[in-house]
């Protein structure tokens, strides 16, 4: 397995420690339901080290960046982040990222990690003279500070203000000597930052942060919270067998622009997508789980993506796709879940509003 | 810690038999392994069951997880605290998180029950 910079710490920790996509990594610390409450009343912190992190630069960056994803980076603003889709040419999902806009010519574009090396496949394929593309993942530690009291203690773990840092913002603060880039964006529906922070000195941000306030959380309520806020999971959500018009996620796309993916795109969008992404939730504590059949009218109409039990809710929920004509009429469906039948009612992202 | 009047099963269920009755739990390994648990299903009140069999579906943020009869007998009672409070599963496994109650006990031909010691010493060696 891939160690994180931080793995000495989680075990310091008595973190319970998992395998993830090749990764060591922690499923939580003190218990799942206890780390996603405090990210929603408080704060929490992650390691995400393992997604991967990759510099585009050079003259015509941004143009090359535009026509290889789906984000118009050559048109974003410096110190803004976007975030959209890497298509193959039949439209299918090869990752969703987010694209951060550093300075004129310097972009950064943050991926999955099992979906890593697919992605650099793809980017170098198409690259342009000019263009730079550098892996930086190893030398480039990642962690999440989320839940309302994070803008506090991400200003107080870098010694910097980050109050009035935006949505979706980004800025390079100094930290002893060196860089780190730090983002309004995250993954839990709450306030929250994503900070890129020098492999070298991510143990000393990691403890600082704790010592703020910051409670150390895993993988486990990492899912709990993203789903409650409605956001997909690559490898769940998607893969190169679905496409953003089958997940719902057009508002993420323009559609008159070229890119890969962008003609089968506005082919399929003529006829509207055979299947639909679906939220729903299930009323009481049992859950449906990925790959469970979707039946409607007694017949197979889909499958689960994702389903869980909500800590904030009290209730259960989760994605499914369920095949377009079938589920025209209906707002309730059910689920095999290998051992019963659940009912599941469509709903709405996201689960969780504050 | 693992109390010293129950017995033990590979699957990480305890049991007190108390002549032909059985309370029924699982260890403090296996709800440390299941996290979390936010639902169990005890479907067959009044059903019988051999050993071995699964008596009900204890379920957790991350999974769900059958618990089996460490011996034969019948179903006569959900532990009914645990409609509302799950987590007493969690927080008291061998006390007020026992999952069911089985009557008309009897002892399976082959049985599998380890003492305290022997499952202390079964967790020492991993679990297998």
């Amino acid at each position: 397995m891939l160690k994180t910079p931080l793995a000495e710490e989680h075990e310091k920790l008595g973190a319970r420690m998992v395998d993830f996509s090749g990764w060591y990594l922690p499923v939580q610390y003190t218990g799942i339901v206890n780390e996603h409450t405090a990210v929603r009343q408080a704060c929490g912190a992650f390691d995400t080290c393992h997604m991967g992190r990759i510099m585009v630069t050079g003259s015509g960056s941004g143009d090359y960046l535009s026509a290889v994803v789906t984000v118009d980076a050559a048109n974003m603003p410096v110190g803004r982040c976007r975030y959209g889709f890497l298509l193959n040419n039949d439209a299918g999902i090869i990752d969703d990222l987010i694209v951060y806009r550093l300075a004129h010519s310097e972009f950064m574009v943050v991926v999955n990690s099992a979906t890593h090396d697919n992605d650099l496949v793809q980017l170098r394929q198409h690259i342009k003279p000019g263009v730079k593309i550098e892996d930086v993942s190893s030398s480039m530690a990642k962690i999440d500070i989320q839940g309302p009291l994070s803008p506090e203690i991400t200003s107080k773990t870098l010694a910097f203000d980050l109050t009035d840092l935006r949505y979706f913002q980004t800025r390079i603060v100094s930290f002893r000597n060196s860089s780190i880039i730090v983002s309004r964006t995250g993954y839990t529906g709450e306030t929250g930052f994503e900070l890129y922070v020098p492999t070298g000195l991510i143990a000393e941000i990691w403890t600082t942060c704790l010592k703020h306030g910051a409670t150390p959380s895993g993988l486990g309520a990492r899912d709990t919270l993203r789903l409650e806020a409605g956001l997909p999971l690559y490898g769940h959500e998607f893969s190169t067998d679905v496409t953003p018009l089958e997940a719902g996620f057009m508002r993420y796309i323009d559609l008159q622009r070229s890119f890969i993916g962008s003609e089968t795109l506005r082919m399929k969008a003529k006829s509207g997508p055979a299947r639909k992404l679906t939220p729903f939730t299930i009323e009481g504590r049992q859950s449906a789980r990925n790959g469970n059949a979707a039946i409607i009218g007694g017949e197979k109409a889909g499958f689960v993506t994702s389903g869980s039990f909500a800590p904030s809710l009290g209730y259960c929920i989760g994605f499914a796709y369920l095949d377009s004509d079938m589920s025209a009429n209906s707002n309730t469906f059910e689920i095999d879940n290998g051992r019963k039948i659940l009912n599941a009612s469509v709903s709405k992202t996201p689960f969780y509003k504050k | 810690m693992i109390p010293a009047d129950l017995k033990y099963t590979k699957s990480h269920e305890w049991v007190r038999i108390d002549g032909n009755s059985a309370t029924v739990g699982i260890t403090d390994f296996a709800q440390s392994q299941l996290g979390d648990i936010t639902f169990i299903d005890i479907p067959s009140i009044n059903k019988p069951v051999k050993a071995g069999d699964s008596v009900a579906v204890v379920e957790s943020v991350k999974a769900a997880s059958d618990v089996y009869a460490p011996v034969n007998g019948t179903i006569a009672e959900a532990n009914p605290e645990l409609a509302d409070c799950p987590e007493k599963v969690n927080s008291d496994p061998y006390g007020n998180g026992w999952l069911c109650k089985l009557s008309n006990v009897t002892m399976p031909a082959s049985s599998n029950l380890m003492t305290p010691a022997e499952y202390e010493k079964f967790l020492e060696n991993g679990a297998e």
